[in-house]
């Protein structure tokens, strides 16, 4: 079984290499300012100790005033993984994309951008994975309201 | 006793020799062409083996017992279907085992499964690409209405009609196999009743 780091430890490590990006972290995760999303994922998966090679998914969740958007990250020589979360503003979605860093964010970034409405910067094919081109609206939102 | 005079009050051996002359010379008349092959055989022959029906009758007939669906299956629909077709259920009975993967080779639609807006126009392509006649079986509550999408979703069709024109609807979520095939004896004696002259176009 994957062991699950917890969010503090790799918080604590991430506050002195990247100070003032941690927004929150407990047992269950770290939350991390979008700005740094990019540096602390390279450190991630490049630092030989924590060795985050593997993207298993990317998922959002609407909280009504700004969107989660959540990378589990596992390192297959270590066998543990982390959640990782990041956040940004209902009104200006937009993050970066970690497409250079997993492939796996590639269609995961395209999926969330089509049923959620969050614009992925940096993403080689930022367009609409499932529904059609030209559907009104993200339907995953909370606040969509179409049949 | 005297034979002769038995005889003699009858008929005299005169007369009797002109009564056979005579008879030879009318058959002789009467035959003097030769009688034709008798093939009165060939007639019984005729009516033993030819039915009059009408045209209709003759292709309705033809049509209904040789359904050939083509494969649409987009959904959880097409394992009954798959089930239907298969040895316990048996489609074949009904005149229809050959199930076409081109629709330029099939007649029948039996839409098993949930179908998407994205996916519609390739079922309306499939649909546009078989030949006239074609009928189409609306296969499962998803085919009919949408199903339990038909309300809420922004992505599901509500019922295939939206795309082609439907001739029989088989209810059930999904429906067992008897029931598809009561809905293509159903469909069978729909193409029964029709005729050329009002065959829709």
């Amino acid at each position: 079984m994957t062991i699950a780091l917890p969010g503090k430890e790799i918080a604590d490590k991430l506050a002195g290499k990247f100070p003032g990006t941690i927004i929150d972290s407990n047992q269950n995760y770290c939350l991390v300012k979008s700005e740094a999303l990019l540096r602390i994922g390279t450190f991630l998966k490049d630092n030989p100790e924590l060795d985050f090679k593997y993207l298993n998914y990317i998922t959002a969740v609407d909280y009504y005033e700004y969107f989660d958007v959540i990378y589990q990250l596992t390192s297959l020589q270590y066998n543990h993984s982390i959640i990782l979360k990041t956040r940004c503003p209902r009104d200006s979605a937009v993050l970066p994309s970690v497409v250079g860093l997993w492939r796996t964010a590639d269609f995961q970034e395209r999926e969330i951008y089509d049923l959620m409405g969050i614009r992925f910067e940096g993403h080689p094919n930022m367009k609409r994975i499932v529904l059609w081109e030209g559907f009104a609206g993200h339907p995953l939102r909370k606040d969509f309201n179409g049949t | 006793m005297e034979v002769g005079s038995v005889r003699q009050r009858v008929y005299s051996d005169k007369e009797l020799d002109q009564a056979e002359g005579a008879a030879i010379e009318a058959l002789k008349a009467g035959s003097q062409q030769p009688i034709p092959d008798p093939d009165q055989w060939l007639e019984e022959e005729l009516k033993r083996n030819i039915l009059l029906t009408t045209v209709d009758a003759m292709i309705n007939w033809a049509r209904r017992n040789s359904l050939w669906p083509v494969v649409c299956f987009p959904a959880c629909c097409a394992f009954e279907f798959i089930t239907t077709a298969a040895s316990r259920f048996d489609i074949s009975r009904f005149g229809m085992e050959i199930i076409r993967a081109s629709p330029r080779q099939a007649d029948l639609m039996i839409t098993a499964g949930t179908l998407t807006w994205k996916m519609a126009p390739n079922v309306r392509r499939i649909y546009d690409q078989m030949p006239e006649p074609k009928w189409v079986i609306a296969m499962g509550a998803c085919g009919i209405s949408g199903g339990i999408f038909a309300s809420a979703s922004y992505a599901v069709v509500p019922g295939y009609n939206r795309i082609v024109p439907v001739d029989v609807y088989v209810p059930g979520c999904p429906p067992r196999p008897e029931a598809l095939l009561y809905g293509i004896r159903q469909l069978q004696k729909k193409i029964a009743r029709e005729s050329l002259a009002k065959r829709k176009a």
